[in-house]
């Protein structure tokens, strides 16, 4: 398919762009075919907009005689204003808009079509792979081993090529254990807590149906990962009723008669369309200029997205607690085991884990957790909150795990390497990017789009040193310990930096980040000056001593 | 003494409100002036001091298995919730807290006692420490039979205060209206003026049937008359006393909470006080217009949103100075009654009202917004919020220069002011830009620009904090900066010495060597802003700092010369 048969009107003159907290401009606007570019072209000072068809979440057009304005609403929940004059060129310039903002084939995406303009220092493809965070495994331990029983993803299409399993079970019962498994999401290893040696495994719910199906692989897979005498928390992220439904459409949970030594606990996390209703809502109230407190808080309060916040802290907390605190080890999982299951596994690491506080671990947390373990990223983020789509399968899942992350650093604001632009920086991606890095649904469909060999990868860029600078926390101080956030209402905020990025001047916001990075900046200067110095002078001292020592 | 019966009580229990966790254990003391309890279980002596005034209730709750409950709620928000084994030892501790947290007479306020053994002369230097007269010239104008609060050098307009005219529904007064005529011809930039009342309207029009009420704009020439609704005293207080009752609730959900925050309707009054506040700013700032303010008796609204327009307006207010002199002149000579509102003494629980709190809140929230503008942090609020309860210094007693002259609080007791002074270095913001980053503060008033101030409310909540200080880490920073200056100059200076020009690079690490290259560009130390206008207040201390090669002389020059012309 050619571009240009969807761009009738390539180009329009006189156009005028209105955004929030900035002076109206009138410019010239073109569309390509992944982008659309508004150029004020003045000469004393050009300013210019690159929007990603991709990041187009709604456009709306309305016409007050031959000028028409186009209302485009984008997936990072920024709102622009074009007045278009000519009737036929705004029809146009909509409907292109329209078509390509909502390509269906992913190989049109723009990703396929970016030539980065940077050098590429490390290929991000290979950053991180689970042979190297499996070696790390092996020098605390040789309980688990790396199996590859889902080579060409034939045992879970979901799953990567590679897994880490517990190594008394073999390659022949984790095939059984998949069938056991919705999804053949068999448990794997997600984490292994080197303090005490407990770990937390992930999969989806077993297909225990109606007569209580049971399966033994399954049974020993899960005992495999318990210490002789000790027990287990299986956590359900769905309501004990919710899981008791399951069982008349195959699905079900561990029954304490074939799993005795393993304590279910069921905590309530939110999915689908309830979440992306949620989203809606919270971007709603906040996009709300009226002047009225009671409307704003109820709005807020009706929206629910802190309380799904909450609750998954509370979630996350809960597993790392009974990691670190019980001693225990955790299987976590809730139908399919690639939204809320994904969400409590990650955040559980970032609470107990100080590698996943780093701006490297982060990544490979992301990779492992969210890319590798096959959260549906192109299902999810098909649209954000402007959409009217409503379709089941679109979720701000892994939104409010960034926002979780960003609850946790705003209380412990020294122990994370990444500042909260990096967060951002993901939100942005995840939703629309130039890199391949969050196209696909789970490794398979990378593969077959052969998105390592066609396109470029988020971590290819970012992992730059010029960009990383932009993306450090100058507060950070390595902190070797858990950290366990409240979860007070008191304690959680609105996460200004995505939900009012676009509503509120950041100036002086900005200042003050300023303000903080050439404190803590200064005095790093200052005190490697002073070792400089000090230095300098011993070595003078003993060069001293050894002339007047001579001869 | 008399009021203690008991002085000492052993094997008390003090819950926790948030966590689970055992409570501690301890024994409980009762001096004049404190209640101390000092937790014997835990591993590090640990002690809690609660003012006698800082109490606001004590309630005993029914008699559970651990013993007899007495709660105890604080004016600073702090709840302590003890428990005590003998029936007799708890009423004995709850009739001594009763007398003690609100005394009769005003001689028995701590204020009369506190001793902190100065000498005669500071103590007096101290209540000289923040003199109007000099504001008003600072301001370039003469006092008059007006109470100018504030006038706008550039602009001329000036921001007035009243009480309610007694207007009735038809009365008149000529001189009254002669008088405002002279106000707005005194400002040649603009035909009209503002005259504000910061009442609901309906409250205004039902206090015409009582013979008082509002200007009528048919009677006033040029005046342009507006209602901003901010509620009474007796709202607010009940407002206050809802957001306690949601802070306090135990593990609510999150919805419980921003439920309760709405029906509270706390943020909604704070957003109130602060659009008035904005309107005021603007109409003098855009308008060029005076604005005359009032709302009933001119001590409550009227101080809030004057001394908020104030703040917005003039970055002199927003210093540690400033801010003293804004207290000083906007409420506690302007007659807020400050024993009445704060309940000082015993009298009329319907008096007090939180309307002081409201305005400490309204600066937080212009600090969320504006973090580098002040030249004070939460800390120095939250101190200040303290000590108009704590009744330790002679500044917020009584309610009205008479009475205060009356009971001579200004020999027989100490000033706050140069208390704070000496603290500057961990009151301070160290994120200030200094007196000439921001001129006007024109805040975002749309009400997702109000947070909930957990540091307030939910202050000794310590769990719900973040559990790393940001602010603790940059001041920090800031007192090591003088330290490894001092350091790196001395050091500089050792080195010629042993061997004449400095080694070559290639004997320091890359890095420590590019340091030492490019002068590292400091951060504006701007506790040292305020310093000129300090100079008859206690020494800081900070002579050595200044001498320091690496300072800024250039941003410091730039920075004493934005103040000195300010003084002008």
């Amino acid at each position: 398919m050619e571009f240009a048969e969807l761009i009738k009107t390539p180009r329009a003159d006189n156009v005028v762009l209105h955004r929030p907290f900035h002076l109206a401009v009138e410019g010239t606007l073109c569309l390509t075919g992944h982008h659309l570019i508004f150029s004020s072209r003045r000469k004393d000072n050009t300013e210019e907009l690159w929007l990603l068809h991709s990041n187009i979440d709604s456009i709306e057009k309305r016409f007050v005689g031959s000028l028409g304005t186009i209302v485009i609403r984008c997936k990072d929940l920024r709102i622009i204003q074009l007045d278009i004059p000519g009737m036929e060129e705004c029809l146009n310039i909509a409907s292109s808009i329209e078509a390509l903002s909502t390509l269906d084939s992913v190989t049109l995406m723009y990703p396929f079509f970016y030539r980065p303009m940077f050098e590429v220092l490390e290929d991000g493809w290979s950053s991180f792979l689970l042979e190297q965070e499996f070696e790390l495994l092996s020098s605390v331990t040789n309980e688990w081993r790396l199996s590859c029983v889902n080579k060409e993803f034939s045992v879970c299409p979901s799953y990567p090529p590679l897994v880490i399993v517990p190594k008394s079970v073999d390659d022949e019962a984790l095939r059984k254990v998949a069938l056991f498994r919705q999804g053949s999401r068999f448990p794997v290893l997600s984490y292994y807590h080197k303090k005490n040696g407990m770990a937390m495994m992930r999969s989806s719910q077993p297909l225990t149906g109606t007569n209580g199906r049971r399966c033994k692989e399954d049974e020993k897979l899960v005992n495999a990962t318990l210490r002789s005498g000790r027990r287990g928390f299986v956590i359900d992220t769905r309501p004990l009723t919710v899981a008791q439904q399951a069982r008349a459409k195959g699905g079900g949970f561990e029954q304490e008669v074939h799993y005795p030594q393993w304590r279910r606990i069921h905590k309530y996390i939110e999915r689908f369309n309830i979440l992306q209703e949620s989203f809606i809502k919270l971007v709603e109230a906040c996009n709300d200029q009226s002047h009225n407190m009671d409307r704003w808080l109820s709005k807020l309060e009706a929206s629910n997205w802190l309380t799904h916040i909450k609750e998954l802290l509370t979630a996350a907390c809960l597993a790392a607690q009974c990691i670190d605190r019980e001693g225990a080890s955790v299987l976590v999982h809730g139908s399919e085991g690639t939204d809320s299951t994904l969400q409590v596994t990650s955040l559980a690491q970032i609470i107990l884990d100080p590698r996943c506080r780093t701006i490297r671990g982060f990544e490979a947390l992301v990779v492992r957790e969210w890319l590798q373990a096959g959260h549906p990223f192109q299902q999810r983020c098909a649209q954000s909150a402007y959409s009217n789509s409503k379709q089941k399968w679109e979720a701000p899942v892994f939104l409010l795990f960034l926002e979780c992350v960003w609850q946790i650093h705003r209380q412990f604001p020294c122990s994370f390497e990444f500042n909260e632009h990096f967060l951002i920086l993901l939100f942005e991606h995840a939703y629309a990017s130039q890199f391949g890095t969050f196209l696909g649904n789970n490794e398979s469909e990378r593969a077959k789009l052969k998105l390592p060999q066609k396109t470029m990868s988020l971590w290819s860029w970012v992992n730059r040193p010029e960009e990383l600078s932009r993306f450090q926390n100058p507060l950070y101080e390595a902190n070797s310990l858990v950290i366990w956030p409240s979860v007070a209402p008191q304690s959680l905020q609105l996460w200004e930096g995505v939900f009012l990025r676009w509503n509120r001047t950041s100036r002086f916001l900005e200042e003050a980040e300023e303000e903080r990075i050439n404190i803590i900046k200064y005095n790093k200067e200052l005190q490697a000056k002073v070792n400089a110095l000090r230095r300098q002078l011993a070595e003078l001292e003993t060069d001293g001593q050894v002339q007047e020592d001579g001869p | 003494m008399e009021h203690i019966s008991t002085p000492k009580v052993e094997n008390v229990k003090l819950l926790d409100r948030y966590a689970s966790r055992k409570a501690a254990s301890g024994t409980l003391y009762l001096t004049a002036t404190h209640l101390i309890y000092v937790d014997a279980s835990a591993e590090v002596r640990k002690e809690t001091w609660i003012l006698h005034h800082h109490i606001s209730s004590v309630e005993k709750l029914p008699l559970t298995t651990a013993g007899y409950p007495l709660l105890i709620h604080c004016k600073n928000f702090h709840v302590a919730h003890f428990v005590i084994g003998q029936e007799r030892d708890c009423h004995d501790v709850f009739t001594s807290l009763l007398k003690l947290s609100q005394p009769v007479k005003p001689e028995e306020l701590y204020a009369f006692s506190y001793n902190p053994k100065m000498s005669k002369e500071s103590r007096e230097m101290g209540w000289k420490l923040i003199d109007l007269k000099l504001d008003y010239q600072r301001m370039g104008i003469p006092n008059d039979s007006w109470e100018i609060t504030d006038i706008n050098k550039d602009y001329e307009a000036a921001l007035c205060r009243c009480s309610q005219p007694l207007a009735g529904f038809s009365a008149r007064c000529l001189e009254d209206e002669q008088m405002l005529q002279a106000i707005r011809e005194a400002n040649p930039g603009c035909p009209f003026m503002y005259v504000v009342d910061t009442r609901p309207k309906l409250n205004a029009m039902a206090n015409r049937a009582a013979g008082k009420g509002y200007e009528n704009e048919d009677n006033y020439e040029n005046i342009r008359f507006k209602f901003i609704g901010i509620e009474n005293i007796h709202v607010m207080r009940s407002s206050l006393q809802k957001l306690l009752e949601v802070c306090e609730m135990k593990s609510p959900s999150m919805s419980d909470f921003l439920t309760g925050l709405e029906n509270s309707g706390w943020l909604r009054h704070i957003k109130a006080v602060m659009d008035a506040s904005v309107f005021l700013a603007k109409a003098v700032r855009e308008e060029r217009a005076s604005v005359l303010v009032h709302c009933s008796d001119g001590w409550d609204r009227t101080a809030q949103v004057c001394s908020l327009a104030s703040l917005l307006l003039d970055p002199f207010y927003r210093t540690f100075k400033g801010f003293m002199v804004l207290i000083e002149k906007e409420w506690i000579a302007m007659g807020h009654k400050f024993s009445h509102r704060c309940g000082h003494l015993d009298g009329d629980p319907k008096e007090v009202s939180p309307v002081f709190t409201q305005f400490v809140e309204c600066v937080w929230q212009l600090m969320q917004q504006f973090p580098c503008s002040f030249e004070f942090s939460e800390r120095f609020l939250l101190e200040i919020h303290d000590h108009v309860y704590s009744c330790q210094f002679g500044n917020f007693l009584g309610t009205c220069h008479k009475e205060r002259e009356e009971l001579r609080i200004f020999e027989k007791t100490h000033s706050l002011w140069p208390f704070l002074l000496q603290r500057k270095q961990e009151l301070r913001n160290p994120l200030y830009r200094g007196f000439a980053a921001y001129k006007e503060l024109q805040p975002n008033t749309l009400p997702f620009s109000f947070q909930f101030w957990c540091g307030m409310y939910n202050r000794f909540d310590k769990g719900m904090h973040p559990k790393q200080c940001v602010l603790d880490q940059l001041l920090s920073c800031l007192g090591h900066k003088v330290t490894l200056e001092d350091n790196a100059s001395e050091l500089e200076n050792k080195l010629p010495i042993l061997d004449g020009p400095l080694p070559s690079q290639g004997c320091t690490s890359p890095k420590a060597g590019a340091a030492a290259a490019k002068a590292p560009t400091p951060p504006q130390d701007c506790a040292e802003g305020a310093a000129p206008v300090l100079s008859n207040g206690p020494s800081l201390g900070h002579q050595k700092h200044k001498e320091s090669p690496a300072q800024p002389r250039d941003l410091r020059a730039s920075r004493e010369d934005g103040q000195a012309q300010h003084q002008g």
